[in-house]
C-alpha cells in the first residue's frame, strides 16, 4: 500500500510539472514561429549576437538571420549521404565529391571552408531527420549538402529549411520535395530547399519515349521493388508510356530481398510483355535479369533498367548484355575529365555512382551563392540566409552536368536523360556509359 | 503462485467453463476456417478460370515452388533438430547458412579461375559443397560453445535472445570482412539449360538442387534412425536427464546436432548459390526466417516435418499469388508474396495448431 | 527445480588453498584474444577509428581499441578462481602475471602472423580491409619483423595489466576504472558534453576540454576530467554506506518524504533538459522515449503476460498510419483532417482492433509458435502498408507526408525539444499505467498466465480475455508511440516499420530488465541513445549490438535493473547448479546437469 502512496504523489508531481513543461515548450515553438529563426541559435546560446556591433558597415539582418564569421574561421558546411548499409555507394560518392568541391574552391573570401560534418542520413526518414537535427544544432553551418535519398529528404528538407539553412541534394528526385514540373508544388516542398539531380518526372518520360518511338514496343510490364524512388520512377513511366499510346500489361512489384522471381516472370509471359522496365537495385536486378532467361515465353523480352543498376557489379553480369538502361546524362566535357582524374588520385578508384557531378555541382552552387552574397562588417564575413536563398534562386552556374538556375520549387538542373546500351557483358561501367543511343533534353520531353 | 490461487473468477462472468464445448473462441475459430477456405477456394476458381496462365506455366510454378521450399527444407532441419534438443528457437541458424553461401561463393570464384572448373564441374561442385560444408559446420559448432553452451538451464527467452544476438554479430562480421557488396557467383555451364523430364521442362540447376536436397535429407534421416550417434540424439531430445544417466554424453550430443545443422546449412547455401547466383551479407536472413516458418508449418521439432514443411511454404509462395490474388485482380499481388506465406502459415496453424505432421517431441510447455 | 538431491553443503573446519591459475586456460584464452583481435583489426574496425582520437594527439582509437581487448583477455586469463566453501581465497602471484602476459603476447602474435600473411599476399581479393594503410596502423610503419616483436611485447603488456588489475586493493579499483572509463566517454560523447557545458553557459570549459567543436579531447581534457572523477570516485568509495542504504534506514515518513524530493528534483531536472542540450540531444531523448513508451508496452506482453510478441512493430505501424491518416492533408483516401488530440482515440480504437485482431488467432497457441506467427503479422502489416493494393488508402512506397504537427491549445509543438514534454508525458502514464497494472486484477492474471498456462486456466483465469486484454493494451501503448513518431518526422513509410524494430523493442526490454519500468528505461537509454550520439559509429553500431547482447545474457541475462521477482527466479537457478558443482567437481558428470528451462 505504501508503494501506491508513492505513485499516487509521484503522478501528481508528474502533471504538475508537466503542464509547467509544456507551457515552456509552448513558448519555445512561438519564438520558432514568429521569428522564423532556427531554436537552437536562441536557446543553446553559443552564436555570436546577430546584429554586428561596432562594425563599420552595419548589415541589416534578413528575415532569415545572419551567420557571422569571425577573421579566420571557417566557413562550415554539412554534408548528410547515406553513408552505410547497402546503398553506401550512393552517398559515399557524393561525399567525395564534396570533399573534392572544398580542395578546389579552397577559401570564400579569404576563408577556408570546413565540412564540419559528415553525417549519415540513413537512406530513411529516422536517418534524415536526426542527421539534420545535429547539423542544424550547429548555428554556423551554412547550408547541408545532401540528402542522398528521397525519403530521407522529407524530413531533413523541414528541418534543415526552417532552421533558415539551405539544403542541396544531389541525388534526390522524387518530385514530392519539389514539384511535378507542371507548377504544383510537392507536398514536402520548403523553400531553402534545392536539387541539382533530375525530377522523377523527366527520367520516366524519357525511358517511356525511347521505348515507344526507338524500340518501337508498345506492350510493356513494369517491376518496381517497393522502395519510393522506384515506384515513383514506375508510376511516371507508366504515366507517360499511356500518355505516348502504349499498354502497360502488367504493372507489377516484387521486393527489395526477393530472390526467386521465376513466379512473377512467368505472370509477365502470361501478360505477353515485350519489354520489361524495372528501374531497381542490386541484388534484385541480378535476378530478375539472370531468370527471365529461364522462364518460357520470355526469349525475346527486352530488359531496360535505370540508373540503381547502372553499376559496376552489375553490367559485367552475362545476362545484362544488351540490356538498355536510362541514367542521368554523363558530362563528357575536360572539367568532367579533369573532376575523374582528382578522384581517382585522391581515392584511388574512378567514380562509383551516377551522381558524383550532381553533388560537386551543388556543393559549388553554394560557394558561388555565398560568394555572391557575402558581406563584410570589419573583418567579419557576414551571409545573409535570405540572401542565400535568393541568390541561389536567381544564380545561374555553369557546371559539370550543364547550366543550372533553380526554378520556384528547387528543381536546378537542366538535365539530359541519356539511354544506355551494354552491348557487350565484358564493357565495365564507363564503357556502359560511353554507350550512349540518344539523349533526351526537357525541352524534349516537353516538361 | 499465491497470486494465481487468488484469481478464481473470470472477470465478468464470462460463460467460458471448460464443460461447455461450444465457446464463442471456438465458434469464431471456425467461422474464420470455413471463410479462409472459400476466399481461397473462390480466389482459384476465378484465376484458373481466367485462363491467364497456361497448364504448363501452373506446372513451372510448381516446380519452382518446390526447388526453393527444398532449399528451405535443408535450412530447416537445423532450426528442427535444435530446437528438438535445446528447444529454443536459434535465430542465428539463417547467418550460418549465410556463411556457408559466402564460402561457397569464394572457393566457386576461385576454381573458375582453373581449368577444373570447365574440365570436371562434378568434382568441383563437390569442392564447393564440402568446403561450404565446412565452414558452415565450424561457425555453428563455435557458436554453439561461445553463446549457448554456458546458457544450459537458464530461462527459454534468454537463449532465444542471445541467438538473436549471434545472428548480428555473424552478419556485421561478415559485412566487415568482405564488405558490403553483392557477390555474383560464377555460372556453372552444365548447370544452365533445361532437361526434358518425361515431357516437362526443368531446369538443370533446379533439378540439381532438388536431387541434392533430396540426398541430404534421406542422409540424415538414416543417420538419425539408424546411428549410435542418431540414436543418443533422439535419446537427447526425449528426454536429457535421462539420457545423461544412461551415460550420453549431453553436451557431445548437442554440438554435434549443432554440427549435423550446420552442415545442412551449409550444404544449404552452396545450392542456393547455385540457383540464385547473388549473395551480400544480408542473404541469410530473409532463408532462415523462411526455413523457420518451414519447421513450425512441418511441426517444429519433427524432421520429416521439417521437410515437408520446406517445400509446402515453397509452393504456397510459388504457386500462392497466382493462382488466389490474382484471382481477385489485386494489382502487383507478386509484392505479396511473403504475406501469402506467413498467411499460409497462420491458416495451417489455426486448423492444426501443432504443425502438420504435429510436433514430434511434443512436451508439456509453458 | 532443483532436481538433485541437495546435502547440506557447508563445509565448516579448515579452508583448503586455492588452485593454482590454470595455464592451459590462459593458452587458450590467448588463442580466443588472438582471434579476436585479428577480427577487430580484419572488420576494418581499427583502421576506420584509428582518426578518432581518444585523447589528441597520443592515443586514437582504432589501436586503442585493438590492445584494449588484450587487456580484456589478459585479465580473463589472470583472474585468480572463484572462491568456492571450503577454499581459502585466491592471492594474486607472479603465476597471474604470467598467465596474464601468456594471453596477452599469444593474442599479440595472432596478429603478427596476420602483418606477415598481409606482407606477404594481397588477402584484399577476400577481406576488402585488409589494406597497406591498415598493414603501416598495426606495424607503426617499422619492418615487419620488428614490428611483429613490438606489437607482442606490446600485447603482453597489455595482458599483464588486465592480469594486474585483480592485484589492485579494492579501492583503488573502484576508483581508477571508473576515472578511466570517463576519460574515454567524455572523448566519445562529444556532442553530449560540449552541448551540456554550453547550455549550462560553461563555454569555457568546452573550450577547455574539446578545443574544436566537436573534436577530441586534448591531453589537458583529459587530465581534468581524470583528476575529477577519480576524485569523486575516490570520495565515493570511502564512504562506507551507498546513499540507497541510507535512505533504507531511514524511517518510513522520512523515507517517502526523500523519495518525493528525488523525484521532484528529477522532474525538475527533465524540464530543463531540451533546453540545456539543444536540438540534436533531445531529438535523439524524443527517439528513445517513443521506443520507451512502446518498450513499456511489450513488457505487458512479454514481461508480464510471458506472450513472445516478436512482430510488435505492427502496433506502432497501426498507430502511425491512423494518426496519419486521420490528420494529414495528403492522407490518400480520407482526410479529415483532425487535430492528432482529437485524432487519439481513433488511433486508440484501431489499435485495440488490431490487437484483438493479432491475438484472436493466437489463443490456443504457444511460445514458438506463437513468436514465429506474430513475427509473421509484424512482417504482413509491413508488405502490406507498402503495397501497391492498398496504396490508394495509405499511400504505398510513397508513404504519407505533411503530417501536421501536435498542438494542444495555444502550444504548437515543432521542434525537437517542444516534443520531449508530450513524449515524456506519455511515458510517465504508460510507466504508471504499467506499475498500476502490476498489481491489479488482470495483472496476476497475466503472470498466472506466464507462469502455466493450464494451471491458470485451471485455476479459474480466463485465458481468452487474459490474453486479448494483453494484446490490446500493449498494442495501445505501441499505437501512441507510433502517432508521436508520425507527428514528429512529419511523414511515415512503410520502410520505418520492419522487424528491426521489434528486435529492437525486445531487447531494450531484455538488457533493461524484464517487468522492471526503470530497467526498460535504461535499456531504452542503452540502446537507443548510446548509438545515435556515437552516430559515426553506426556502420559498426549491429555488431556492438549483437555482441552487447550475447555478453549481457552470459553474465546478467536478468538485465541492468530486474524486477525483484525475476532476479530470483534466476538467482534460484545459480544456486542449485553451485550446489551441483561443488558436489560433484566441474567435470565430475557426464554431462552438465540440464535443470528443467522452466518460465
Amino acid at each position: 500500500m505504501k508503494m501506491k502512496r508513492g505513485l499516487k504523489l509521484l503522478a501528481l508531481l508528474a502533471v504538475i510539472s508537466l503542464v509547467l513543461a509544456a507551457c515552456g515548450g509552448g513558448e519555445g515553438g512561438d519564438t520558432t514561429t514568429t521569428a522564423g529563426v532556427d531554436e537552437p541559435t536562441t536557446t543553446a546560446g553559443v552564436d555570436e549576437p546577430t546584429t554586428t556591433v561596432g562594425g563599420d558597415e552595419p548589415v541589416e539582418p534578413g528575415e532569415l538571420g545572419v551567420i557571422e564569421i569571425a577573421a579566420g574561421e571557417p566557413i562550415k558546411i554539412a554534408s548528410l549521404q547515406a553513408i552505410s548499409g547497402d546503398v553506401a555507394s550512393l552517398g559515399t560518392d557524393q561525399v567525395r565529391a564534396t570533399e573534392i568541391a572544398i580542395a578546389d574552391k579552397g577559401e570564400i573570401l579569404g576563408h577556408p571552408i570546413e565540412l564540419a560534418f559528415n553525417e549519415d542520413d540513413l537512406c530513411n526518414s529516422e536517418g534524415g531527420q536526426t542527421g539534420a537535427t545535429r547539423i542544424i544544432a550547429d548555428p554556423q553551418v551554412v547550408a547541408v549538402i545532401g540528402t542522398s535519398c528521397s525519403g530521407a529528404g522529407v524530413p531533413a528538407s523541414n528541418v534543415v529549411t526552417s532552421a533558415g539553412r539551405v539544403l542541396v541534394s544531389g541525388s534526390n528526385t522524387s518530385p514530392v520535395l519539389t514539384s511535378d514540373l507542371a507548377g504544383n508544388a510537392g507536398s514536402e516542398y520548403h523553400p531553402g530547399y534545392f536539387r541539382t539531380a533530375h525530377n522523377d518526372a523527366i527520367q520516366g518520360a524519357a525511358a517511356a519515349k525511347f521505348v515507344f518511338e526507338e524500340l518501337g514496343l508498345t506492350q510493356v510490364a513494369t517491376i518496381n521493388d517497393g522502395d519510393p524512388y522506384t515506384q515513383g520512377l514506375t508510376s511516371a513511366f507508366e504515366g507517360a508510356f499511356e500518355g505516348l499510346g502504349g499498354t502497360i500489361v502488367l504493372p507489377t512489384a516484387v521486393t527489395a530481398d526477393q530472390t526467386d522471381m521465376r513466379p512473377v516472370l512467368t505472370e509477365v509471359a502470361a501478360a505477353g510483355a515485350e519489354l520489361i522496365f524495372f528501374p531497381i537495385f542490386q541484388p534484385a536486378g541480378d535476378f530478375l535479369a539472370e531468370q527471365a532467361l529461364e522462364v518460357a515465353g520470355l526469349e525475346d523480352v527486352v530488359l531496360m533498367g535505370a540508373d540503381g543498376l547502372l553499376s559496376d557489379t552489375y553490367v559485367v553480369l552475362p545476362q545484362t548484355e544488351n540490356m538498355y538502361f536510362s541514367g542521368p546524362q554523363t558530362p563528357t566535357t575536360p572539367e568532367y575529365a579533369d573532376f575523374v582524374a582528382k578522384y581517382e588520385a585522391a581515392y584511388g578508384e574512378p567514380p562509383i555512382q551516377s551522381f558524383h557531378a550532381h553533388a560537386y555541382d551543388a556543393t559549388n552552387m553554394v560557394f558561388t551563392a555565398i560568394e555572391n552574397i557575402s558581406q563584410m562588417s570589419g573583418d567579419t564575413l557576414v551571409i545573409d540566409l535570405q540572401a542565400l536563398r535568393d541568390e541561389l534562386h536567381s544564380i545561374t552556374y555553369d557546371g559539370l552536368t550543364g547550366t543550372l538556375s533553380c526554378d520556384d520549387f528547387g528543381d536546378c538542373a537542366s538535365p539530359n536523360i541519356d539511354i544506355m546500351q551494354n552491348t557487350e557483358a565484358e564493357a565495365d561501367i564507363a564503357g556502359v556509359r560511353a554507350n550512349v543511343l540518344i539523349s533526351y533534353s526537357r525541352e524534349d520531353l516537353g516538361l | 503462485m499465491t497470486h494465481a490461487t487468488t484469481v478464481t473468477a473470470g472477470p465478468a462472468g464470462g460463460p467460458t467453463r471448460r464443460v461447455s464445448r461450444i465457446t464463442p473462441v471456438s465458434v469464431f475459430l471456425w467461422g474464420l476456417r470455413i471463410a479462409i477456405v472459400a476466399v481461397i477456394l473462390y480466389g482459384s476458381f476465378l484465376s484458373i478460370s481466367s485462363g491467364r496462365l497456361t497448364a504448363s506455366q501452373w506446372r513451372d510454378l510448381l516446380v519452382f515452388g518446390i526447388s526453393t521450399g527444398s532449399v528451405y527444407s535443408l535450412i530447416a532441419l537445423g532450426y528442427t533438430m535444435v530446437y528438438g534438443v535445446l528447444r529454443f528457437i536459434n535465430f542465428a541458424h539463417g547467418e550460418v547458412f549465410m556463411v556457408g553461401a559466402m564460402v561457397a561463393f569464394y572457393v566457386a570464384n576461385g576454381l573458375a579461375t582453373t581449368s577444373l572448373w570447365v574440365g570436371s564441374p562434378v568434382v568441383s561442385l563437390l569442392i564447393v559443397l564440402i568446403s561450404a560444408m565446412v565452414a558452415s559446420t565450424s561457425v555453428a559448432v563455435i557458436v554453439e560453445r561461445v553463446a549457448y553452451r554456458p546458457l544450459r538451464g537458464a530461462p527459454r527467452l534468454i537463449p532465444l535472445i542471445t541467438s538473436i544476438g549471434a545472428s548480428f554479430t555473424l552478419q556485421y562480421l561478415v559485412r566487415g570482412l568482405v564488405g558490403p557488396s553483392t557477390k555474383a557467383f560464377p555460372r556453372m555451364e552444365p548447370l544452365r539449360g533445361t532437361f526434358d523430364i518425361f515431357g516437362l521442362v526443368i531446369l538443370r540447376s533446379q533439378v540439381v538442387v532438388i536431387v541434392a536436397a533430396l540426398a541430404m535429407m534421406g542422409g540424415l534421416y538414416l543417420f538419425v534412425e539408424r546411428t549410435r550417434t542418431g540414436k543418443s540424439m533422439r535419446a537427447v531430445s526425449e528426454d536429457p536427464e535421462t539420457a545423461a544417466l544412461m551415460g550420453i554424453d549431453v553436451n557431445g550430443t548437442i554440438v554435434r546436432v549443432f554440427a549435423v545443422g550446420g552442415a545442412m546449412a551449409g550444404v544449404a547455401g552452396a545450392l542456393w548459390g547455385l540457383v540464385f547466383p547473388s549473395l551480400n551479407f544480408f542473404s541469410g536472413f530473409l532463408p532462415g526466417i523462411k526455413a523457420f516458418t518451414s519447421a513450425v508449418l512441418g511441426g517444429i521439432g519433427n524432421i520429416v516435418g521439417a521437410m515437408l514443411g520446406g517445400v509446402s511454404l515453397g509452393v504456397f509462395e510459388s504457386v500462392g499469388p497466382s493462382l488466389v490474388l490474382a484471382g481477385y485482380e489485386i494489382p502487383a499481388f507478386s509484392q505479396l508474396k511473403d504475406v501469402v506465406a506467413y498467411a499460409a502459415l497462420v491458416m495451417v496453424l489455426i486448423f492444426r495448431p501443432t504443425g502438420i505432421l504435429g510436433e514430434r517431441l511434443a512436451q508439456e510447455r509453458g | 527445480m532443483a532436481q538433485v538431491e541437495v546435502p547440506p553443503a557447508v563445509v565448516e573446519v579448515e579452508l583448503r588453498p586455492a588452485p593454482p591459475v590454470d595455464m592451459r586456460r590462459a593458452l587458450r584464452l590467448g588463442f580466443s584474444g588472438g582471434a579476436a583481435m585479428v577480427l577487430v583489426a580484419a572488420t576494418g574496425i581499427v583502421a576506420t577509428f584509428q582518426e578518432r582520437m581518444v585523447i589528441d594527439p597520443i592515443l586514437p582509437l582504432g589501436l586503442m581499441f585493438l590492445y584494449i581487448v588484450a587487456l580484456a583477455f589478459g585479465w580473463m586469463a589472470g583472474q585468480p578462481p572463484q572462491t568456492l566453501e571450503g577454499f581459502a581465497p585466491a592471492r594474486v602471484s607472479g603465476r597471474n602475471y604470467g598467465a596474464g602476459t601468456l594471453a596477452g603476447g599469444l593474442a599479440g602474435l595472432c596478429i603478427g602472423v596476420l602483418v606477415i600473411l598481409m606482407s606477404v599476399f594481397d588477402l584484399r581479393g577476400v577481406f576488402v580491409e585488409l589494406s597497406p594503410a591498415l598493414q603501416s596502423i598495426l606495424t607503426f610503419d617499422l619492418a615487419v619483423p620488428v614490428a611483429v616483436v613490438v606489437i607482442a611485447a606490446i600485447s603482453a603488456v597489455a595482458g599483464a595489466l588486465g592480469a594486474g588489475i585483480h592485484a589492485l586493493p579494492t579501492r583503488t579499483k573502484k576508483t581508477l576504472l571508473p576515472a578511466l572509463t570517463w576519460v574515454v566517454i567524455f572523448s566519445l560523447m562529444t556532442d553530449l558534453f560540449g552541448q551540456l557545458f554550453t547550455g549550462l553557459s560553461l563555454d569555457w570549459l568546452t573550450t577547455r576540454l574539446y578545443p574544436r567543436r566537436g573534436g577530441p579531447l586534448t591531453i589537458t581534457g583529459a587530465v581534468i576530467v581524470f583528476v575529477v572523477f577519480l576524485a569523486l570516485h575516490w570520495y565515493l568509495s570511502g564512504r562506507d554506506t551507498s546513499m540507497r542504504q541510507q535512505v533504507s534506514a531511514m524511517p518510513r515518513r522520512r523515507r517517502l518524504g526523500v523519495r518525493t524530493a528525488a523525484t521532484g528534483a528529477l522532474l525538475i531536472v527533465l524540464y530543463f533538459v531540451p533546453q540545456v542540450m539543444g536540438p540534436f540531444v533531445s531529438q535523439i531523448l524524443v527517439t528513445a522515449g517513443i521506443f520507451l513508451l512502446m518498450a513499456l508496452g511489450l513488457n505487458i506482453v512479454v514481461g508480464y503476460a510471458g506472450l513472445l510478441d516478436l512482430g510488435y512493430v505492427a502496433f506502432f505501424a497501426v498507430g502511425a498510419y491512423t494518426a496519419a491518416i486521420f490528420t494529414s492533408p495528403q492522407s490518400p483516401a480520407f482526410t479529415p483532417q483532425l487535430a492528432l488530440i482529437a485524432a487519439l482515440p481513433f488511433v486508440v480504437l484501431a489499435a485495440a482492433i488490431a490487437g484483438i485482431m493479432v491475438a484472436t488467432p493466437v489463443i490456443r497457441m504457444r511460445g514458438d509458435y506463437l513468436a514465429i506467427v506474430t513475427l509473421g503479422f509484424g512482417e504482413i502489416a509491413r508488405i502490406l502498408l507498402n503495397s501497391e493494393w492498398l496504396s490508394p488508402y495509405f499511400g504505398g512506397a510513397q508513404g504519407i507526408t505533411n503530417i501536421p504537427d501536435l498542438q494542444l491549445g495555444p502550444f504548437h509543438f515543432n521542434t525537437p525539444q517542444d516534443y520531449f514534454y508530450p513524449i515524456f508525458l506519455f511515458v510517465i502514464v504508460a510507466a504508471y499505467i504499467t506499475l498500476a497494472l502490476q498489481n491489479s486484477r488482470w495483472g496476476r492474471a497475466w503472470m498466472a498466465m506466464r507462469e502455466d498456462e493450464s494451471v491458470a486456466e485451471a485455476m479459474g483465469v480466463n485465458i481468452v480475455t487474459a490474453k486479448l486484454s494483453a494484446f490490446v493494451v500493449g498494442a495501445i501503448l505501441a499505437s501512441f508511440g507510433g502517432s508521436l513518431y508520425g507527428a514528429q518526422i512529419g511523414s511515415v513509410f512503410p520502410h520505418s516499420f520492419d522487424i528491426v524494430v521489434s528486435i529492437t523493442i525486445l531487447v531494450i526490454i531484455i538488457v533493461g530488465g524484464m517487468g522492471s519500468v526503470p530497467g526498460v528505461a535504461l535499456g531504452a537509454v542503452v540502446l537507443i541513445v548510446l548509438p545515435n550520439l556515437l552516430r559515426e559509429f553506426s556502420e559498426y553500431q549491429f555488431l556492438f549490438y549483437g555482441v552487447l547482447l550475447i555478453a549481457m545474457m552470459l553474465k546478467r541475462p536478468e538485465g541492468f535493473i530486474p524486477s525483484k521477482r525475476r532476479a530470483q527466479e534466476l538467482h534460484q537457478e545459480e544456486v542449485a547448479q553451485d550446489a551441483w558443482l561443488e558436489i560433484y567437481g566441474e567435470k565430475g558428470a557426464t554431462g552438465e546437469p540440464i535443470p528443467e528451462g522452466k518460465t
